[in-house]
């Protein structure tokens, strides 16, 4: 039932984002195609494009053939390198999947363990020393934006260390740099989270009662605490994984990765309208599966839990 | 301001912001001519004592270019931040406003937003607004709204619900005047503390759009603009992107630390002392000597918190097998604290002492850690008040059982297992095969609370420590329970020690009473006695103001005058004194918990003694 | 003030169904039944904080008035005790002030308990604050949603106590929501009994007490828990 129902606003929200993709276009304002090959741009090539984009038929028509368009998987052609606009994101998305399915996990595996140790040790107000060790630490970390750490592993790692490649995509060294820049700040926004989930679950009386059977510890922890924490984390934190996708855009663009979001600033500076329209899509698209993805899993994990309701 | 003062965090925090906004005040004076001195001998130079972080491709000092764009900077982030937040809160208090239904609308639109990554929405609104400033402010606001609505909303509709929005409703009070008097004050705290993280949260925007050259466009220049330039040659000369790192870094970073600061100084509670432990040290056993054959054998038992609050103080509490003692007090009495000082229970700041604590003829605190682990796991049990929140939602209710048998017995899982359905069954719960397997969600809370005491049947239970079990229960389902305990004490022949604010609960179940008032027991009586011959004027006020099937409806019910004062504030002398009617000048003394023949005992001068007593010696 | 036909339903729940009371003028009718039987609900609906179906006669429904079960959550705390109750008073501001007075003598608080904030005060003080806020209101029907049970025994005396001469002395109209049927009892005039949104037993209070016609009835009479002596 609840599946159900969050499929349909997975539906509706997909067809909001469609149809604000599709008016993008015709938002800018004046003419588009002026706008984009500049105001000196011989007239048949404004007419050419314009015809190419079908901006002279009617409104409703554009958006009918628009969504045709999506079904077959052709997104037009680029103003500029005059690729075809599916080819393009049929290239890159896997180069950009990996990047932020391989963040995703590092940041999960390491982010929860860490807030969950933090939570355990800072119960209470215990080992003040580390409550703001950790708490000054990660909120410093979380306003680090991705861009800057990659600069600072590039410098430091590529050109400095010269222990991995400074840019682009080839053999695994050169995943490690990318990776990292894009999962530091997420690791420790969720560790945050996490940390606070476990704090909250450890006043519960369920872990009074637990304590008071004299569980040991790897079992009170490990068995009583970690489900309710991961569930409560990712409640919350599910959000964040798309704020990662996100955040590869500028990670791609310092490590001149050959993803998705590399092509989007490009296709944006350039004014390369077809281009950005696709890719913003297919952006919107992957963060709405991730969120409908991630509410799956938790209403699996946790028959009552609080999203059902809402 | 003073708070933020006392972390380290708030200090660091406010010296990058206030640094940040000196520099963006100053810095155009002062730096603003040498920004734009274009030297074309000097181009592209790297770092050297005359230019520290080097030269852009027209001889101009980076260092004095980072310095003057601070303002251009900041001034963006704050607009950006003015357009999320009056977006934001516009939008987000909409719902508040609107008809229900329109409403629920922007509700839903608002949450769909807010899933949406801020970037994406930001670069569709500045491919929209056109490449430059205005289109990047406009794209971070727009961005930053629907997460700054949601927060007003989610803030808005809990004080919507509140118990005193309602009654302000129903005194028609005007809804402009509800949103002034009521909301508005009640959500500007939280408000206002998440604008500095959003600020920090613009400022590192609009310089990533910056600097992926879909923000500010030459011959403009802030921040974000000039690491673009100095990422170019970023493999050449890595010094020239030194400078507007760090100057991004620092005002990010600062905002954030304050924004924090702020929420943790407004969370916490009056500072804690630093001293403290959760282990219970042994006093001075003062002479007297443990009860032989005691399940339970407590003597001198004090709770301290930090600042002098002392929730339990010197109480002696002594249970002998079969005995189900019940323990009755208003709330804040430290009946729960008690409990949770005999079950090793009591949280960190808390540190218990006692001269004695004996289980099953055992001093606990002289036990070996592994020793006291299996006695305490195998023949103590606890109830607790609410059975909705005693078992773990994410695990099955038989593992929960079983763990028991398999962490202190050795039993292997299967035998664990059959022993959990065993004991569900013996508890009176239908079908136990199925009920184990299911989850405790599809349990009601008194089938719950069943399946709590099952668990502390799965040793062999010497004591079993029930605080509230049926205060969250309706009082047919607080029927069979008090039911239930009785057949568990009668046929383990364990010790029970009830514990209750309901003095009519108490008398049903207990054999003996104990009276609680301020942290101590002030009255120990057979549970025949407590209905009319209580000697202490508190449990006689408290057995006054019960009202009953029998109570004269014509006269006024009993009660007491005042409050019990809380732990912080018991001073020496009878604690009851402000509110008793029998108090003389001798009370300012504290009166001892005197033991008399019949087994009773009561801490008052000037005891009520009934007059049949007295007539018959 | 008369309940006819009331009907409440929450998506395919139905909280209450199809109740009809009646509550005669200067009376205290008593609502008891276990948690989820529907008797806050009624109160709700009285008061017209949530929809139903069916009608409310004989009553202003402007001036119904509710004290809530919690004093801790039905006060703001950002507002002092006088500027509470003042709330429902359309006086000019000095009427005001010395009416604010008037009420808290009414609900025997001191007069000095004006200018605090509800965490200053005891439970037993706040509920009575949020007594006088309704009374201020001039309230034709007074809807008490388990008012004692935040409370401590030792204090519950004197809010009930206040209730009744409340009655006596303004010839208030009351529906007295509790769980606890000793309190019902002692307060109320007639004793209503709802039992999974219906209503299943009404009558003068010693009559239901003393010998119950309903099955339920007389099985939580039963269950009530008693002082053995
Ligand atoms: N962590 C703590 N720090 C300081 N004081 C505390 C702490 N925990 C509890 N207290 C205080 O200890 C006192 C006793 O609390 P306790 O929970 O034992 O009361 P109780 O008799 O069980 O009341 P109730 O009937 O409400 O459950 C209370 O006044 C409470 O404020
Ligand atoms: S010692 Fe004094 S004040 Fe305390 S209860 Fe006895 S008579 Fe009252
Ligand atoms: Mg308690």
């Amino acid at each position: 039932m609840f599946a159900l129902r969050r499929l349909i606003r997975f539906m509706v929200s997909l067809a909001v984002l469609v149809v604000a993709s599709f008016a993008m276009i015709h938002l800018i304002p004046g003419d588009p195609i002026r706008v984009a090959l500049g105001m000196n741009a011989p007239p048949e090539l404004v007419a050419q494009r314009r015809e190419e984009l079908g901006l002279n038929n009617p409104l409703h028509e554009q958006l009918l053939a628009y969504i045709q368009q999506i079904f077959s998987g052709e997104f037009g052609t680029s103003f500029m390198s005059r690729e075809p606009v599916g080819q393009i994101i049929v290239d890159r998305l896997p180069n950009t999947l990996a990047l932020g399915v391989l963040a995703t996990l590092v940041t999960l595996l390491v982010a929860i363990p860490l807030g969950m140790w933090a939570g355990i040790r800072t119960e209470n107000g215990r080992n003040r020393g580390t409550e703001i060790g950790f708490t000054s630490t990660t909120g410093a970390a979380v306003a680090v934006p991705e861009f800057l750490y990659s600069i600072a592993l590039v410098v430091v790692f590529a050109i400095g260390l010269q222990w991995f490649p400074p840019a682009g995509r080839e053999g695994v060294a050169s995943y490690v740099l990318p990776i990292l820049a894009l999962s530091i700040g997420p690791i420790a926004m969720v560790a945050r989270l996490a940390r606070v989930e476990t704090l909250r679950e450890l006043g519960t009386d369920y872990i009074r009662l637990a304590r008071a059977k004299r569980l040991p510890e790897f079992r009170l922890y490990f068995r009583h605490l970690l489900p309710n924490t991961l569930t409560a984390t990712l409640t919350i934190g599910g959000l964040l994984l798309g704020g990662l996708i996100a955040g590869s855009v500028l990670v791609e663009y310092v490590f001149a990765w050959p993803g998705l979001g590399m092509r989007m600033v490009e296709s944006i500076t350039q004014k390369d309208y077809p281009v950005a329209q696709a890719i913003i899509l297919v952006y919107g698209a992957i963060v709405l599966v991730v969120n409908l993805v991630v509410d799956l899993i938790l209403a699996k994990l946790d028959p009552k839990s609080m999203i059902k309701e809402s | 301001m003073r708070q933020l003062l006392r972390t380290a965090t708030g200090v660091i925090g406010l010296v990058l912001v206030t640094l940040t906004l000196v520099i963006a005040i100053i810095g155009p004076v002062i730096w603003g001519d040498e920004a734009e001195a274009v030297n074309a001998g000097a181009a592209l130079q790297g770092a050297s004592a005359e230019h520290w972080l080097g030269t852009d491709h027209l001889g101009r000092d980076i260092m004095a270019r980072v310095l003057a764009a601070g303002q251009f900077t900041v001034t963006l982030a704050f607009l950006a931040t003015a357009i999320g937040t009056v977006a934001g809160m516009v939008l987000g208090l909409l719902p508040v406003v609107l008809p229900r239904r329109l409403g629920r609308f922007v509700t839903s639109a608002v949450n769909a937003l807010v899933a949406f990554p801020s970037l994406l929405l930001a670069m569709f609104t500045a491919v929209v607004a056109g490449l430059g400033a205005r289109g990047a402010v406009l794209g971070i606001g727009v961005a930053f709204a629907p997460s700054i609505a949601r927060l007003t909303q989610t803030l808005a509709a809990s004080v919507a619900n509140a118990d005193y929005v309602a009654a302000a409703r129903l005194l028609r009070v005007p809804r402009w005047r509800i949103a002034t008097r009521h909301v508005m004050p009640n959500i500007a705290e939280p408000v206002i503390l998440n604008l500095t993280t959003v600020l920090g949260g613009s400022l590192v925007a609009m310089s990533g759009m910056s600097f992926l050259g879909l923000g500010v466009q030459p011959p403009s220049y802030d921040w974000g603009r000039l690491l673009f330039d100095g990422f170019a040659r970023i493999y050449v000369d890595p010094v020239v992107a030194i400078g507007p790192a760090v100057a991004i870094v620092a005002a990010g970073v600062g905002f954030n630390l304050i924004g924090e600061a702020l929420a943790r100084s407004v969370a916490r509670t009056p500072a804690r002392a630093k001293q403290g432990g959760r282990t219970a040290k042994a006093g001075k056993a003062a002479g007297s000597q443990p009860v032989e054959g005691a399940v339970l054998d407590v003597k001198d038992l004090t709770v301290t918190f930090p600042g002098a609050v002392t929730p339990v103080r010197g109480l002696s509490l002594t249970l002998m097998p079969g005995e189900i003692v019940g323990l009755v007090g208003e709330s804040g009495s430290g009946k729960s604290m008690t409990a949770n000082a005999v079950g090793g229970l009591v949280a960190y700041p808390g540190v218990v002492t006692s001269a004695r604590m004996r289980l099953c003829g055992e001093e606990l605190t002289e036990l070996g850690q592994a020793k006291r682990r299996k006695l305490m796991g195998t023949s103590m049990a606890m109830v607790f008040q609410d059975p909705m929140a005693s078992l773990n939602p994410a695990l099955k209710v038989g593992g929960q059982l079983s763990e028991v048998s398999i962490v202190h017995q050795g039993a292997g899982p299967k035998a664990a297992w059959d022993r959990a359905v065993d004991r569900l069954g013996h508890v009176h719960i239908p079908d136990p095969e199925k009920r184990a397997r299911q989850h405790p969600h599809e349990f009601s809370g008194g089938m719950r609370q069943r399946a709590v005491i099952a668990m502390g049947l799965m040793g062999t239970p010497r004591l079993l420590i029930a605080d509230e079990p049926t205060t969250a229960l309706d009082v047919t389902v607080q029927r069979q329970i008090l039911k239930l305990l009785r057949e568990v004490a009668d046929e383990t022949g364990a010790a029970a020690l009830f514990i209750s604010h309901d003095i009519a609960v108490v008398s049903e179940l207990c054999h003996r009473v104990m009276v609680m008032y301020a942290g101590n027991v002030v009255e120990e009586l057979p549970v025949a006695a407590l209905a009319t011959d209580a000697r202490h004027p508190y449990t006689r006020a408290l057995v006054a103001s019960l009202p009953d099937m029998e109570t004269d409806r014509d006269k006024p019910l009993a009660s007491i005058p005042g409050h019990q004062p809380s732990p912080a504030d018991v001073g020496a002398g009878c604690a009851f004194a402000a509110r008793c009617a029998l108090a003389t000048d001798k009370c300012a003394e504290s009166p001892p918990l005197d033991r008399t023949a019949d087994g009773r005992a009561v801490a008052c001068w000037h005891p009520v003694i009934s007059k049949a007593e007295v007539a018959v010696p | 003030m008369k309940i006819e036909g009331m009907t409440v339903r929450f998506g395919a729940f139905t909280a209450v169904d199809d109740v009809t009371l009646e509550v005669p003028p200067g009376s205290i009718v008593g609502l008891v039944g276990e948690s989820g039987s529907g008797k806050s609900t009624v109160a709700k609906a009285v008061c017209g904080l949530v929809p139903y179906s069916g009608k409310i006669t004989g009553v202003d429904v402007t001036r119904v008035q509710m004290v809530f079960q919690d004093p801790y959550a039905s006060l703001n705390p950002r507002m002092t005790v006088a500027a509470s109750v003042a709330e429902g008073l359309r006086l000019p501001r000095a009427a005001r002030d010395a009416e604010v007075e008037r009420l808290l003598e009414l609900v025997t608080l001191p007069t000095i308990c004006a200018g605090r904030y509800p965490r200053e005060l005891s439970g037993g003080q706040r509920q009575r604050v949020a007594i006088a806020r309704a009374l201020g209101a001039k309230p034709s029907l007074l809807v008490a949603d388990e008012i004692t049970s935040a409370l401590d025994v030792s204090v519950q005396g004197a809010v009930l106590n206040l209730i009744r001469s409340l009655r006596e002395e303004l010839g208030l109209s009351m529906l007295f929501i509790s769980h606890n049927l000793a309190v019902v009892r002692y307060v109320s005039d007639v004793v209503a009994v709802m039992q999974k949104g219906k209503l299943v037993e009404v009558g003068p209070a010693e009559q239901v007490v003393g010998s119950p016609q309903h099955d339920y009835t007389r099985e939580l009479l039963e269950a009530v828990p008693r002082l053995r002596s």
